[in-house]
């Protein structure tokens, strides 16, 4: 089904022309002022985040394109002053999440804001070590910051303790007070996460550029391959999956791991089992602290719970590297191996090259790109995944205690409001706590959410264009085209795309070389791993590290979205899995155990049958 | 029978052998040399084609009345021409020569054995890397007998008289003297497919892919043009295959029954199926990747599989176009690293 858009010569609908879906024009007015389409926008050029965004956005979850663009601006626009480019402009319809680049064109502008750009961009890739160390240690602290907030709780009388020590303000200000932090927090993150991303990119494109140009029919993946790092924090989970399975072999347990078993089954079975049983499950808890705190998703929404609060992914992967293990396959990454891979292809690229000027330049960007890199791939563990996951779980806790207090039927319904919302129920509540009245929320929120989920439930169902408003001659904002692979030829492919409908091929970007034919798993949420059987092709709708471990037994892998160098991609070719990446479409076109095949070298997955 | 002035057995000759073996049997030489599969011959050397010339001259001049025509003069070219080639497929040949060229036949082919051959034009200005000469003298494919080779390497003899190539030598100022040509005689490989391969992308000069184009049958089809091949294109390094058209190869060449080359319309059940399995593809990469670094430039390269599956090349040649262009670097070392950055920050220039 299409959302209604009149369609516009030679460029995408008007972002005015495209409506609301009738019934949902309260859930639509729910999302801030600030972020509605107004008749000035039909001036400028948007596009879709399917990337990041590819469900419709909850109005609470909308705090992360919030807290993300305001980061993501402020270091552009601010900090290291991107010469051609400001931040980003965002907009929400029908749930859908649109950005557009704020271009600087003005030579004037463009020549003053490089000045800056180099006294400050290159002060940090002149200090990246050092600032990446302080790094580390602030998000550390941040997310040390973020466990130490205070359980909730609204009791009856005050407890003695704070009467007797004077402490003076009520347990219901400590509520508020932590909801602030907690907002506050996130947004302090989503700096921290962009402090360095950009630049790290725009380290990572030089080189790209540079191969593009030496290389013309060089693959994404092969310039990929040759910066990825390899020690990087996102492959720890699937790491200590690893560990584990060695263990269970190592304390005769490994019988207990069968494919199918709820980890809830598999975890008693193991506690009757007594002295092995138990001593396994304390290697289990290492290990969850803290690399479980790895997203099933990208962390952008609420529902991409992590494997702490859902084991069904780490322990779908367990029997499968323990039957590796037990072939007598090497658990551990070969680190060194693939460190050895990447350093001949490098060396084996430049042997290439024609002119020793080539071979100067080629040796000083990828030693620039090797440096910053590590950056681009660490922060993920940290801020997508960690701190997000803190955070989320954190505002469960106020579902839950308003849930208590009449507020929602359940405590999931709390992202049915906005932030700004919520802090007027928590308002409410701790009113009410303090006057000995009843809060008002439980009369108001419970129908306005149940408004809200049916028109997400309703415009998921809606297709939406991926871009509106007229086509901008060049794309050479490097944030859009760094962030989110746009181009200008990738905008040509979207206006012919329904030129083409019945087409029985599905296009994506080439993420990891190879030619497999199978049968599609399509495995909507982390719940449904469990169905994926040995040589299937995983269809999904993100790739993830998360997702790294179930990769031993597929035969390749097909995602909606994420780019060459996604951490998926990245794991594929480790796994030499033909993997297609940013389809836009796959788990809707292919169906539950349809022969498909997967072209990974292309980007191309056909349908069989 | 060893080598000679007349023979030059491919093992026994390399690329420094042009002067008397042409740019294709010293390749050839070259690559058996390399132990790059070619299929087994030998080389008729110039000295062979200028005994018979002075043979002939000894009658009636050639080299100076081809000397005396401008390159615009076409008619006299043209008549010119029609009366050396009738000269030179007409005349018998010295004793000496005829004698060398049949023992070696009977080394290569065995005793009562008449496989079929290919007669080569291998001419001393042809494949050079300054002059893309090729197509300009004649092959023999499919040659079956003493007495045909024979006819097929006066043949290509003549063809160095053809039109086209007098016109040429004009357009060029090439003295005649300087122009000899030897004839390469060896086995034929029965394609079940064959194409062409380039250690060098033709499309944009990429030194990192080889592309390789390939169809059902004898090589001379894809190379003459008359069927769309398919075409891969493959990283050198990663072997990774970017690129896969499959095409529709309606017709084949198959040799004829009575010696020669036939077009023949391909089986509709094998028409629109790659010629190629990915096994074949790497494995043309991996020779393709060994000829150009034992030339050490990019090659241009005929091969074929035969009914076992092997593969043979046919030839291989420098490839001139993209090499003759010198590339300017795409980027320079910068004093500081750091400006390199500028191209992705700093906007269009």
């Amino acid at each position: 089904m299409k959302t209604t858009a009149t369609a516009q010569t030679k460029g995408f609908p008007l972002p005015s022309s495209l409506k609301v879906v009738v019934g949902t024009e309260g859930a639509q007015a729910a999302y801030p002022y600030y972020m509605q389409f107004t008749k000035e926008d039909d001036g400028r050029f948007w596009f879709y985040n399917s990337m990041h965004f590819p469900e419709p956005m909850s109005v609470f979850d909308m705090i992360t394109a919030e807290a993300a663009y305001c980061a993501l601006g402020s270091a552009n626009t601010r900090v290291h002053c991107l010469p051609t480019t400001l931040g980003i402009d965002y907009r929400v319809l029908n749930g859908r999440v649109y950005i557009g680049g704020n271009a600087v064109t003005d030579p004037a502008e463009i020549e003053k804001r490089t000045q800056e750009f180099q006294k400050r961009a290159f002060y940090y890739y002149a200090n990246w070590e050092r600032l990446f160390a302080q790094w580390k240690d602030k998000m550390m602290g941040l997310i040390r910051a973020a466990e130490a907030l205070p359980k909730l709780d609204l009791p009856e009388f005050e407890p003695i303790e704070h009467v007797h020590a004077g402490r003076g303000i009520a347990s219901n200000h400590y509520i508020l007070e932590t909801y602030q932090k907690t907002l506050e927090g996130y947004f302090r993150m989503w700096h921290h996460h962009f402090e360095f991303l950009l630049l790290g990119y725009g380290a990572y494109l030089t080189f790209f550029d540079f191969c593009k140009k030496a290389f013309p029919e060089i693959s994404d993946q092969t310039v990929a391959r040759m910066v990825a790092g390899i020690e990087a924090e996102i492959f720890r989970p699937d790491d200590e999956l690893r560990r584990l399975a060695k263990c269970a072999i190592d304390l005769g347990v490994d019988g207990q791991f069968r494919e199918g078993v709820a980890p809830g089954e598999i975890i008693r079975s193991l506690e009757q089992l007594g002295e092995p049983g138990l001593a396994w499950l304390k290697e289990l808890a290492i290990s969850r602290d803290p690399w479980f705190n790895i997203n099933s998703g990208d962390g952008f929404y609420h529902y991409h719970r992590s494997w702490n609060d859902d084991l069904s992914m780490p322990f779908a992967a367990l029997p499968g590297y323990i039957a590796n293990a037990k072939r007598g396959e090497r658990l551990e990454r070969h680190t060194e191996r693939l460190m050895a891979e990447r350093q001949q292809l490098i060396a084996d690229y430049r042997e290439l090259l024609e002119t020793d000027e080539d071979r100067g330049a080629y040796d000083q960007m990828i030693e620039l790109a090797h440096r910053v890199f590590p950056y681009v791939e660490g922060h993920k563990f940290y801020c997508e995944h960690w701190y997000t996951n803190l955070f989320f779980n954190k505002i469960r806790e106020f579902g839950a205690l308003l849930t208590k207090h009449g507020f929602f039927d359940d405590t999931e319904d709390v992202f049915q409001l906005s932030h700004f919302e919520l802090e007027t129920a928590i308002i409410d509540l701790m009113t009410a706590w303090s006057n000995g009245s009843l809060p008002r929320g439980p009369e108001r929120w419970p129908a306005i959410v149940r408004e809200r989920k049916e028109a997400i439930a309703e415009w998921a169902k809606h297709e939406t264009p991926p871009a509106l408003g007229p086509v901008p001659d060049i794309i050479d904002d490097p944030a859009i085209v760094m962030l989110w692979g746009i181009t200008r030829d990738n905008l040509d492919t979207w206006l012919t795309a329904d030129e083409q409908p019945d087409s029985n091929e599905i296009r994506g970007f080439a993420a990891s070389a190879g030619v497999v034919e199978g049968t599609a798993r399509v495995v909507k949420t982390v719940e449904e791993i469990g169905r994926l059987r040995h040589g299937d092709i995983l269809v999904c709708h993100v790739t993830n590290p998360t997702w790294a471990p179930i990769f031993q037994k597929i035969a390749a892998a097909v995602s909606d979205i994420g780019g060459s160098m996604s951490h998926a991609a990245i794991v594929a070719r480790e796994y030499a899995l033909p993997a297609v990446v940013g389809t836009g479409t796959a788990t809707q076109k292919i169906r539950d155990g349809q022969r498909i095949r997967v072209d990974g070298g292309r980007g191309v997955v056909t349908l069989l049958d | 029978m060893p080598s000679s002035e007349i023979i030059g057995w491919f093992a026994d000759i390399d690329l420094s052998d042009r002067p008397t073996v042409g740019g294709k049997g010293g390749s050839l030489g070259e690559l058996t040399r390399a132990s790059i599969p070619v299929p087994p011959g030998f080389v008729v050397r110039t000295a062979a084609f200028e005994r018979f010339l002075n043979a002939l001259e000894k009658e009636e001049p050639i080299r100076s009345k081809v000397e005396a025509l401008g390159s615009h003069e076409l008619d006299k070219i043209l008549a010119l021409s029609q009366e050396l080639r009738a000269r030179l497929e007409r005349a018998p040949l010295p004793d000496d020569v005829n004698s060398e060229i049949l023992a070696a036949y009977v080394e290569l082919c065995g005793k009562d054995n008449n496989p079929p051959l290919a007669v080569r034009s291998s001419a001393t200005t042809e494949d050079a890397a300054d002059a893309s000469f090729a197509g300009l003298q004649d092959t023999y494919l499919w040659t079956i007998g003493a007495r045909a080779t024979l006819r097929s390497v006066r043949s290509c003899w003549a063809s160095l008289y053809s039109t086209p190539s007098i016109t040429y030598r004009r357009k060029r100022g090439l003295p005649e003297s300087s122009v000899a040509m030897a004839v390469v005689i060896q086995g034929m490989v029965k394609a079940q497919k064959a194409g062409v391969m380039f250690t060098r992308s033709p499309l944009t000069g990429d030194r990192s892919v080889v592309t390789i184009e390939g169809a059902w049958g004898l090589g001379s089809a894809v190379v003459s043009g008359e069927v769309t091949p398919d075409r891969w294109v493959i990283a050198k390094i990663t072997g990774e295959i970017s690129v896969r058209e499959i095409s529709d190869k309606h017709v084949q060449h198959l040799p004829a029954p009575g010696g020669g080359v036939e077009e023949a319309e391909t089986p509709e059940d094998l028409r629109r199926v790659p010629c190629l399995s990915d096994a074949e593809i790497a494995a043309l990469k991996d020779i393709a990747k060994r000829v150009e670094r034992h030339y050490g430039r990019p090659q241009d390269i005929e091969w074929a599989i035969d009914q076992t599956g092997e593969i043979r090349l046919l030839q291989s040649r420098p490839e001139t176009v993209w090499s003759s262009k010198g590339r300017a670097p795409v980027a320079k070392p910068a004093e500081n690293p750091l400006q390199h950055v500028m191209k992705i920050f700093g906007g269009r220039r």
